[in-house]
């Protein structure tokens, strides 16, 4: 097992193999669903199987009656014991917020609506009981898509929506860019579905709550990726509960993709539950209820148009977004298909005018909200998928059109027309990488190859750029985020040199435990083992914003980094007042203070940490002890960028495609640990490529959630997906000390768009333009048997 | 109620339990061996993976009265006298796991395989872990690993992967 490197090589950039693993791969993962308690008793959920109801009544008796069952609650129960809803956490001017109530009240909004809770004493008794409560309903017309919400005469979701329109938002300059439209040589219009995602991480969410009624304290687990939120929100706003007598706690969370941020009913219930009960109450997603109430993604319709001078150059954009929020707006809802959608509809472009607009709908449908990208995704989509119809339309190649509008290296800071001034980049450099690495002619050139036999070989690019590193806060703050998005490092450092780290940022896979670590012992000299980071637990760490939006590196490792600087200064003064020398004449390095120019007269990081703490011997008017706390509030979002190439064969026999190839040429800045890059590419890629191939969500005309399984719904297993080829170029990010840039979304955002454009350039020879995802074989058979092209 | 004997990880273990408990829940709540997951309900995921008398199965697809007189192998078992077996060595060293979760099924349903075949094509491990979802890797490295531990077990020195 590698934990160390040479000595004296840097940490910084090493693929050191992650400290977790060991626990993970020996079965001591320490996930919710494992934790037991004394007395512990199992809540089950009583669900909608209508998409639009009223409740007309609840009759729990006969679950009452079973041995073992312990209480059945209802949402009027809750209400009057002064229960709020649960709010939404970003607001837009004229928005309508809905009550989204941890158990319904009165009428039921979507399939799998949580209407009532029983609490017994096994999962299974509380199972049986669940069945045997009664709801009395009366079920009316439901709609599920956004645009035929938005139709006049649609069935309203919340009485007091009128049209169901939740809000609509637009940025960018609609004059400018019509009269640029009008000028312009070319348009080309494309109609684009991003459809709706289930984010499937595979430990399904879970709750564990436990009153303890002598220091009146509540502590919950619950699988979250941002546990101080969830303490926040769940405290101050739905149960009433003061922040200091309640505890969340992370522990290890099976994965997340955006699904685990978001304060969900049953969490609300179970917390609310255990305190009334006085017993600990555990409550486990089955997997067909994680389909039908974790938070969906995507969803969205959307009109572009691109326009072109005689170059090839995009004068304007133009983009009309209808985005689907489902039932009730949860967390990020707002956000997702505005500030983090709209935003980046400019790419790596120099698009002198854009105007985006978007209206979003309420449905009778699961709520929609961040996954993995969160916003990105569409607009890549958007932008890259309609690029490729205009090279198609205007007969240049997809790279060379990509290449004539790339904003150029000079242009920087460069101030978009979308709001959005990226700090730094230079994007021909990754495009020429990625184009040399594939040896895009030759490529090319066995493409033209194949087609007279009548093999169909598809070349698709993504250039994509990313705002991430969530996010500075008096930004967000005017744009209606109702929280900061900055983030805190804790470094304690013990009296013999060993060190707690206490940051608010949450792993649920991407290896904090090994990448903060290295953080640590590059600044502090030590060894990673002698490193424990802690995250997840609002009773040690003293805040946070948690992990999403690629933002641990960035702005948790920022706030670590700042830390770290402390400590150092403050050893620096101890070591200096040892040494008997001036601050100013002490350095450190390697874990040793020393003179300048006297390497000899030195004190090692354990001494300086072991004096700090014996305060024997400190220079005058110094505090004893060593440790030191930093909020770091970015200054800027941080901007990854890259190019994407997928190539596919399309069996024009069958409709299947099989994807051959995949090349990612990042830029995420520095790197501190490239084998867990890597790995989050890897993921990443394959979950844009699954939206592209495989995945999406159906409902019908009722609102009855279609794919509401792993059977039904297309998760890619190994034998769908080849190896992944990864590159980078680095241009370190200018707004944090690390010179990191966030690495865990990138893969999602580009790769759908990458894949997407492989397959349709695969049936250009038919005369197929465009058709939207998931490019399932039965889609692309039936579009080649109604086509005119071939071979 | 009924009662089993049924060994696991060398250990025996006699049980009164209800017909309709799986063997996943007796692995999970009556013997506190946590490291077996449960990922879904419809038998899709592998999370819950283990080996019964050598042999790979979905342990909520099995009744705990099915594992009567049985002898089970969960994740806790592959270590042997403080010893990572090679997958689990192999899992760590190419990085094929991110979250976890999903790591013990696929560590047992490669164990199942390399038992039959101990030097799969990337191709046959591929197929092999069919019934095995991972969302966080790609499936890349977990394919690395099995590659890795074939290597390993065949009697080659570990290679050091990655960069």
């Amino acid at each position: 097992m590698t934990t160390t490197t040479e000595p004296g090589a840097s940490l910084i950039g090493a693929s050191i193999r992650r400290k977790e693993d060991v626990r993970f791969i020996t079965g001591k993962g320490r996930f919710t669903d494992d934790v037991t308690l004394p007395g512990q008793t199992y809540a089950a959920f009583v669900r909608s199987p209508h998409a639009n109801a009223t409740i007309n009544g609840i009759d729990a008796t006969a679950a009452l009656a079973l041995p073992g069952v312990h209480a059945v609650m209802t949402g009027e129960d809750m209400k009057a014991a002064g229960v709020n809803p649960i709010p939404p956490g970003w607001l837009h001017p004229g928005i309508k917020i809905s009550e989204f109530r941890a158990l319904a009240v009165g009428r039921v909004s979507h399939v799998g609506n949580a209407v009532a809770v029983v609490i017994a004493d096994s999962p299974h008794i509380a199972r049986d009981a669940a069945d045997l409560v009664s709801v009395d309903y009366s079920d009316h017309p439901a709609v599920a898509d956004a645009v035929a919400a938005l139709a006049p005469g649609a069935p309203q979701v919340h009485p007091d929506v009128p049209g169901n329109v939740v809000f609509t938002w637009q940025l960018g300059d609609a004059a400018a860019t019509d009269a640029a439209m009008a000028g312009a040589t070319t348009v080309v219009r494309q109609h684009l579905v991003n459809q709706r995602l289930i984010a499937n991480a595979i430990e399904p969410r879970a709750s564990l709550a436990n009153y303890d009624a002598a220091a009146d304290e509540l502590t919950l687990y619950v699988t979250s990726q941002n546990p101080h939120v969830h303490r926040l929100i769940m405290g101050a706003f739905v149960l009433g509960l003061p922040e200091h007598k309640f505890r969340v706690i992370a522990p290890d969370v099976g994965g997340g993709f955006g699904s685990k941020i978001f304060i969900y009913p049953e969490e609300c219930v179970v917390a609310w539950a255990s305190k009334t009960l006085g017993r600990p109450v555990k409550w486990t997603a089955t997997r067909s209820e994680s389909f039908l109430t974790d938070a969906h993604g995507r969803d969205h319709d959307t009109d572009v148009a691109m326009a072109f001078d005689a170059q090839g150059k995009i004068v304007a954009l133009k983009v009309k977004t209808v985005a689907n929020l489902g039932a009730y707006l949860t967390l990020f809802a707002p956000a997702v298909p505005t500030y983090l959608y709209g935003t980046l509809m400019s790419g790596q472009y120099n698009i002198p005018a854009i105007h985006v607009e978007v209206t979003a709908a309420y449905t009778h449908t699961t709520p929609v909200d961040a996954y993995r990208g969160a916003g990105r995704p569409e607009a890549t989509y958007a932008l890259e998928r309609t690029l490729d119809v205009a090279a198609g339309q205007l007969g240049i190649d997809p790279a060379e059109l990509r290449r004539r509008n790339l904003i150029p290296p000079d242009a920087f800071p460069f101030q978009t027309a979308v709001a959005l001034q990226y700090d730094s980049g230079n994007y021909e450099p990754a495009l020429d990488k990625a184009l040399q690495l594939i040896d895009y002619p030759a490529r090319r050139a066995e493409q033209a190859a194949g087609r007279p036999k009548g093999k169909y070989i598809g070349i698709g690019l993504s250039a994509y750029i990313e705002a991430c590193g969530l996010a500075p806060s008096h930004i967000v703050g005017s744009l209606g985020a109702q929280a900061g998005l900055y983030e805190s490092g804790v470094v304690r450092i013990h009296p013999t040199g060993k060190v707690t780290v206490l940051t608010g940022s949450h792993s649920h896979g991407q290896g904090h435990e090994t990448t903060f670590s290295q953080i640590v012992a590059q600044e502090l000299g030590c060894s990673i083992d002698d490193v424990e980071i802690v995250h997840g637990d609002t009773g040690r760490i003293p805040f946070g914003m948690g992990t999403y939006g690629s933002r641990s590196g960035a702005v948790g490792g920022a706030a670590l980094f700042g830390s770290l600087q402390k400590v150092k200064e403050k050893g620096r003064l101890i070591a200096a007042h040892l040494l008997e020398a001036a601050p100013e004449d002490v350095d450190f390095a390697g874990g040793n203070y020393f003179v300048k120019g006297s390497p000899t007269r030195s004190k090692s990081f354990g001494e300086v940490s072991l004096a700090a703490y014996l305060a024997h011997n400190l220079p005058p008017d110094m505090e004893p002890g060593l440790e030191a706390t930093t909020f770091f509030n970015p200054s800027n979002f941080v901007f990854p960028f890259g190019v994407h190439i997928a190539i596919v064969e399309v069996d024009a026999e069958t409709g299947h495609v099989q994807l051959q190839r995949y090349l990612a040429v990042d830029d995420f800045g520095n790197v501190i640990n490239p084998m867990i890059v890597d790995g989050q590419l890897h993921g990443g890629i394959a979950q844009g490529a699954a939206q592209a191939l495989w995945e999406g969500a159906q409902y019908d005309s009722n609102g009855q959630l279609l794919t509401g399984s792993m059977m039904s719904y297309g998760i890619p297993k190994a034998e769908f997906l080849p190896m992944f080829e990864t590159d980078r170029t680095v241009t370190p990010s200018p707004v944090n000390p690390l010179g990191v840039k966030g690495a865990g979304e990138a893969g999602t955002i580009a790769s759908t768009a990458a894949v997407a454009n492989a397959v349709l350039d695969a049936l250009s020879p038919f005369g197929i333009t465009h058709l939207d995802m998931p490019l399932t074989p039965s889609k692309i058979w039936s579009a080649i048997q109604g086509s005119t092209g071939g071979n | 109620m009924a009662e089993i004997n049924v060994s696991v990880n060398g250990r025996a273990y006699t049980r009164d339990v209800e017909p309709r408990t799986l063997l996943v829940h007796l692995l999970r709540d009556e013997l506190r061996l946590t490291g077996t997951h449960v990922g879904c309900d419809t038998s899709q995921c592998g999370s819950c993976t283990v080996l019964l008398d050598g042999r790979g199965v979905k342990s909520c697809n099995v009744l705990a009265m099915q594992a009567d007189g049985c002898a089970v192998t969960t994740i806790e078992g592959m270590a042997t006298d403080g010893a990572l077996h090679p997958l689990q060595a192999a899992f760590r060293e190419t990085h094929g796991l991110q979250c976890g979760f999903c790591t013990p099924g696929m560590i047992m349903s490669a164990a199942d395989l390399l038992a039959n075949n101990p030097n799969p094509s990337e191709v046959e491990i591929r197929h092999a872990l069919e019934g095995n979802l991972c969302r966080c890797t790609g499936y890349h490295n977990i394919v690395k690993a099995v590659q890795q531990a074939a290597h390993t077990m065949a009697g080659g020195t570990t290679a050091v992967a990655g960069d």
